[in-house]
């Protein structure tokens, strides 16, 4: 708490800086799209809605925790054995958040299965870990961790819209194509409701951010 | 600039930390999940009788449709002093033949006829697949079918857990004329019209439908010694 006080006396919460920390992973330092990580889980978990934002939801309390509590610890920890101490808060929050999924919502959670597990290999964790948390201040870590989680749930919650919405005919789990679509000679298609398809959905939304943000296009 | 001492108890201090951290998490959430889990398996053998439940009324629909239940062995004997809805079959289908404990349902439909609903469990193309069966007084037409699975494929085995599937179960036979136990056939390129002991295998799935096919058959041999005892002309 003294830290996050120290800072608001030399710079507000949110500050441009630390808003910056917030916005960036939504569109230049995207996780998926940019940085291309976590790849695995968005696509396996992004076929409906609801577990898609159930799993950003998980990601992004797992990424702003550890990086936060990382973030208090970084001085104490020992530069050999760092990875292993932020694999042990990454995977006790994990295990935490499985726990709570498995206890209060538990249809979403048998859909996940082993995917929440995973979260403690997803690259953006160690990723942000590694390259910010040690290096900076809680408030701003817990920041950067938000952003993270939440650009990797907006890839998620695009991409499983997509997929229910062809695959399913519905969105969060309501019919949405009427019947007379399907009369008319209308059918879901199945390939959306397999991987290829998310890889390939995940690939259109980059090629749109590209052709957007020229910036973002390797030389 | 840390020493070794410094290293060791900084690890082992975490380590202790949260070791009890996620212990207290873990008690603290295990009457939720528990209840979770018993709601799971009343709401999958009311589907098998037809009725659909949610999670919220899923105890009331119980109590109010499953009125009887006991336990058997595969002589169709009855064995007491057993809660058939403790009994996970799991670990029956590891004991022997004879040893195995077999749960039974017993539910009075709002038509006035009664259901006598037996536990499923096998293997699919990834992992277990489980389910319920429900049988009319002749302990042979089926009345309906609940079936679910721990991981097989999206879109093809995985269909097994759809109304488009189970359906197909109800009023099909699992005993021939001459009263030869034939269980149910799941039938690549669909079943023939009037077939009393096919339903269509998924396409896409056939090693889920044959798994479920030979979960039927085993499941129900384990049976038959409590169907023909039991049966009613």
């Amino acid at each position: 708490m003294s830290d996050n006080i120290s800072v608001k006396k030399r710079e507000s919460l949110f500050s441009a800086q630390n808003l910056k920390l917030l916005k960036g992973p939504f569109n230049d330092n995207n996780p998926i799209t940019v940085q291309v990580l976590g790849i695995c889980s968005a696509l396996a978990v992004t076929v409906q809605m609801k577990p898609a934002i159930v799993m950003a939801l998980s990601v992004m309390i797992v990424t702003a925790f550890s990086n936060l509590i990382i973030s208090i610890m970084r001085n104490g920890i020992p530069p050999s054995i760092r990875i292993i101490v932020q694999l042990v808060v990454i995977a006790a929050l994990v295990i935490i958040v499985d726990q709570l999924l498995k206890a209060f919502v538990y249809d979403v959670s048998k859909k996940l299965s082993v995917f929440v597990g995973l979260i403690i290999t997803n690259c953006i964790l160690m990723g942000r870990l590694e390259a910010f948390a040690m290096a900076n201040k809680p408030w701003q870590s817990f920041l950067d961790g938000i952003g993270n989680g939440l650009g990797y749930g907006l890839i998620l919650v695009v991409v499983s819209f997509f997929r229910e919405l062809l695959g399913y005919g519905k969105i969060l789990g309501m019919q949405v194509i009427p019947d007379s679509f399907y009369q008319a000679g209308y059918v879901n298609n199945g390939m959306m409701i397999l991987p290829p398809m998310a890889l390939i959905t995940v690939g259109t939304i980059i090629w749109i951010q590209r052709s957007k943000n020229r910036d973002l296009i390797e030389k | 600039m840390f020493s070794n001492k410094y290293i060791f108890i900084y690890s082992s201090v975490m380590v202790v930390v949260v070791a009890i951290a996620l212990a207290i998490a873990a008690i603290q959430l295990k009457p939720f999940q528990e209840n979770n889990k018993r709601v799971e398996k009343m709401q999958n053998i009311l589907s098998s009788v037809n009725i659909e439940s949610t999670v919220k009324n899923a105890e009331e629909l119980y109590k109010k449709y499953i009125t009887e239940t006991y336990v058997v062995n595969n002589k169709g004997e009855k064995i007491e002093n057993v809660k058939a809805f403790d009994i996970d079959l799991y670990y029956e289908l590891k004991k022997k033949p004879e040893e195995r404990q077999l749960p039974v349902y017993i539910s009075k439909m709002d038509n006035g006829d009664t259901a006598f609903v037996v536990a499923l469990r096998g293997k699919g193309l990834w992992g277990p697949i489980w389910g319920y069966i429900a049988f009319k007084t002749d302990m042979n037409t089926v009345i309906g079918s609940m079936f679910d699975h721990k991981g097989e494929t999206p879109g093809l085995g995985a269909e097994i857990d759809g109304k488009a599937f189970q359906s197909q179960f109800q009023n099909k036979v699992i005993f021939d004329e001459s009263g030869k136990f034939t269980s149910i056939q799941t039938v690549k390129g669909g079943a023939k019209d009037g077939d009393m002991h096919g339903v269509d295998a998924i396409s896409g799935g056939t090693i889920t439908s044959k798994g479920l096919e030979k979960m039927l058959f085993d499941c129900l041999t384990d049976y038959q010694g409590f169907l023909t005892k039991n049966k009613k002309q």
